[in-house]
């Protein structure tokens, strides 16, 4: 074992150890809190597979804004502070079966093919990934028209959000 | 070296403990939790697929972008909904948010 | 490569060539050297760190027209080890009903939120930990592992006031990044890159004479996220007591507060950077990079110094006009020089610098002129409503 194995077998660890326990947990802040591990060890991921723009506008955005808007939702809506009653519904053992079964369907595809066993390529030397990424963006030939309605999507959330949650006085 | 199949089996067990959380928890807001921890595997294979793919083209990152606005756009209108059932009905167990008028 | 000219290499190589000596497999040698590297680092701040309580006391009794700590050794430098000592020996106070790990790990994660920004300062051309190619975003993530510090100390303690402190707090972090990334990138378009040694060499005007109104609106911005006057609801003390740190007693208050000094130098330190020029000065940097790093923390200092002018001379601001004036005021600002400085740094490029320099002064003049005019006429309507008889004056617009 190599030691970029060893570190890509570590992140993985503790991705998927901290997934458990933010969908079994109890006490839903901390459920809140497993999450932020979970999002910083997928953005330890990207920074494993060179995406290292990715990794940092992930830690910007799920922590610094999405993170923080569930920790806010979460103690907004509960009306002791400790969390009481079973936090699995009755066919929670449904659920797992289902989640069992698509995780097999999706490691037998993923056996089926041999092309997936590829090493990764080098990248070339002096590609500049985050001038590239800009490039893709706004490129008319590229992916311009994704990311303006991106944006419409952003700002129809944002109003949409602001009116469903206001309150009037 | 790290073959793709190993990234690839992390992100389907990632979706699918994501897709446990959305199936089997009784609270909105934990559904919601799930629901995020499904878009993280999205994005992991998406980036890796770039990654193991060609280099030079940019889509796999371009479309992990657009999955980041879309879960943010998604997180904060699901809360806002979350945050105004809460306020009428006073619960935010999904099983409880049964009827539609009474 | 001598000792004067790139010591941390030399040193680093020594090292790595000692280890190798003692048998250590190669990949080995070089992960004890970088977090060797990474404890002298850490240690130099948490230095730099103790000596800035002594600054903020001195300067703020200046401020306040008295003499501050003079007791303690020569000027008062032993005042604030003796801080440190009482802090220390306090006793350690955990409020019933606390969540133990989340509590203890709140004031750890506010003080690495701090010290994770200084890995990509650059103290030298050869001195400075890693150069990050997305060093511009690598503040703000930094400073949401704050904004979570945050919410955790809040949620921890088990007390409504601190709750709420709290929430007031991160509203405010939350909402002045937004003019704070807007900022952000306009010396990123100046120098074609996000990264900060990159904007360093490319400041051979330095970018507060090419963008005067983003480095004031950096520095705003900065201030709220900093959580110090005027922006300071969490150190309200006449309104929440003490905020999200109120249950946290000794040392772990004083991680907070150690946090939130050195969280300034830190901004004090990016303003230099970023608007400044980092460690140049007129080609004084080319000396070594021990005068290099002499000029970055002097030009820190002179940031840091603005901040406690502005702490101890401003008013606070109440919380639903902070927000006003970020969402109505600064972000539009901001986002309006943004585009601005884009269309007029394209369209001035290739012309000679002081066609540049002027073209840029010219824009921001403008906008100033522009954004003041707009304040005036806001003002006149305030008064005038102010001023109708029988009619008190709206507080809340």
């Amino acid at each position: 074992m190599e030691i970029g194995q060893l570190v890509f077998a570590a992140t993985g660890l503790v991705v998927l150890g901290s997934a458990v326990v933010v969908v079994t947990t109890r006490n839903l802040v901390h459920a809140a809190l497993w999450l932020v591990v979970t999002l910083f060890g997928v953005a330890a991921l990207y920074a494993i597979l060179d995406a290292g723009f990715l990794a940092i506008v992930q830690v910007v955005i799920y922590i610094g804004a999405i993170a923080i808007l569930f920790i806010f939702a979460v103690m907004l809506t509960r009306k002791e502070l400790r969390d009481q009653g079973a936090q699995l519904n009755r066919g929670w053992w449904l659920g797992a079966l289902v989640a069992v079964l698509t995780f097999a369907g999706l490691a037998l595809m993923v056996r089926g093919w041999s092309g997936f066993s590829t090493l990764p390529k080098a990248i070339p030397a002096g590609f500049d990934a985050v001038g590239a990424l800009g490039n893709a963006l706004v490129a008319p030939d590229a992916f311009v028209l994704p990311f303006e309605v991106a944006s419409v999507l952003l700002l129809a959330a944002l109003i949409g959000a602001v009116y469903i949650a206001f309150t009037r006085k | 070296m790290i073959p793709l199949s190993w990234f690839l089996l992390l992100s389907a067990a990632l979706f699918s403990i994501g897709l446990f959380g959305v199936l089997s928890r009784r609270n909105a807001v934990a559904i919601l939790l799930g629901v995020e921890l499904m878009l993280n595997a999205v994005n992991i294979n998406l980036v890796s697929f770039w990654r193991y793919g060609t280099v030079t083209t940019m889509s796999g990152q371009v479309f992990a972008i657009i999955v980041f606005a879309v879960a943010a756009a998604e997180v904060a209108v699901g809360l806002a909904l979350v945050l105004s059932v809460y306020r009428q009905r006073n619960t935010v167990i999904a099983e409880e948010i049964d009827m539609m008028k009474w | 490569m001598n000792l004067w000219n790139d010591p941390i290499g030399l040193i680093a190589g020594w090292l790595n060539g000692l280890l190798a000596t003692w048998g250590l497999p190669a990949w080995l040698a070089s992960l004890v050297v970088q977090l060797i590297g990474v404890v002298v680092l850490v240690s130099v701040m948490m230095v730099v760190d103790i000596l800035l309580v002594w600054v903020e006391r001195k300067v703020v009794a200046r401020f306040q027209d008295r003499l501050g700590p003079n007791r303690l050794g020569p000027f008062g430098l032993i005042q604030p080890f003796a801080d440190i000592i009482k802090l220390l020996i306090k006793e350690n106070i955990t409020p019933i009903g606390a969540d133990l790990v989340v509590y203890n790990l709140a004031p750890i994660m506010s003080l690495m939120a701090v010290l994770l920004l200084w890995a990509i300062v650059p103290l030298a051309p050869t001195i400075f930990g890693v150069d990050l190619n997305v060093g511009a975003l690598y503040i703000i993530a930094a400073g949401a592992i704050g904004t979570l510090s945050i919410i955790m100390a809040g949620w921890a303690s088990n007390n409504k006031y601190a709750l709420i402190g709290a929430f007031r707090q991160v509203a405010v972090l939350v909402s002045f990044e937004v003019p704070m990334i807007a900022t952000l990138l306009i010396p990123t378009i100046l120098a074609s890159s996000m990264g900060m040694n990159a904007i360093i060499q490319g400041q051979r005007v330095w970018y507060v004479l090419l963008a005067p109104m983003a480095a004031i609106i950096f520095i705003v911005a900065a201030i709220a996220e900093l959580g110090r006057a005027p922006f300071d609801l969490n150190e309200a003390e006449s309104e929440i007591v003490a905020g999200f740190h109120i249950e946290y007693t000794g040392m772990k208050f004083g991680l907070f507060y150690a946090g939130e000094l050195l969280h300034a130098f830190t901004f004090g330190g990016f303003w230099a950077i970023l608007f400044f020029g980092g460690y140049r000065f007129f080609g004084l940097e080319q000396l070594g990079p021990l005068v290099a790093a002499a000029i970055l923390m002097a030009k820190a200092l002179f940031g840091y110094w603005v901040i406690m002018w502005v702490r101890y001379t401003v008013m606070r601001v109440r919380i639903d006009h902070m927000l006003a004036f970020n969402w109505k005021f600064l972000t539009p600002l901001a986002f309006a020089l943004l585009m601005l400085t884009a269309i007029v740094h394209t369209l001035l490029r290739g012309s000679p610098e002081f066609v540049y320099v002027a073209g840029m002064l010219l824009m921001n003049a403008v906008v100033a002129a522009i954004v003041a005019e707009i304040l005036r006429g806001f003002g006149r309507r305030l008064r005038a409503r102010a001023d109708q008889p029988g009619r008190a004056a709206a507080p809340g617009n």
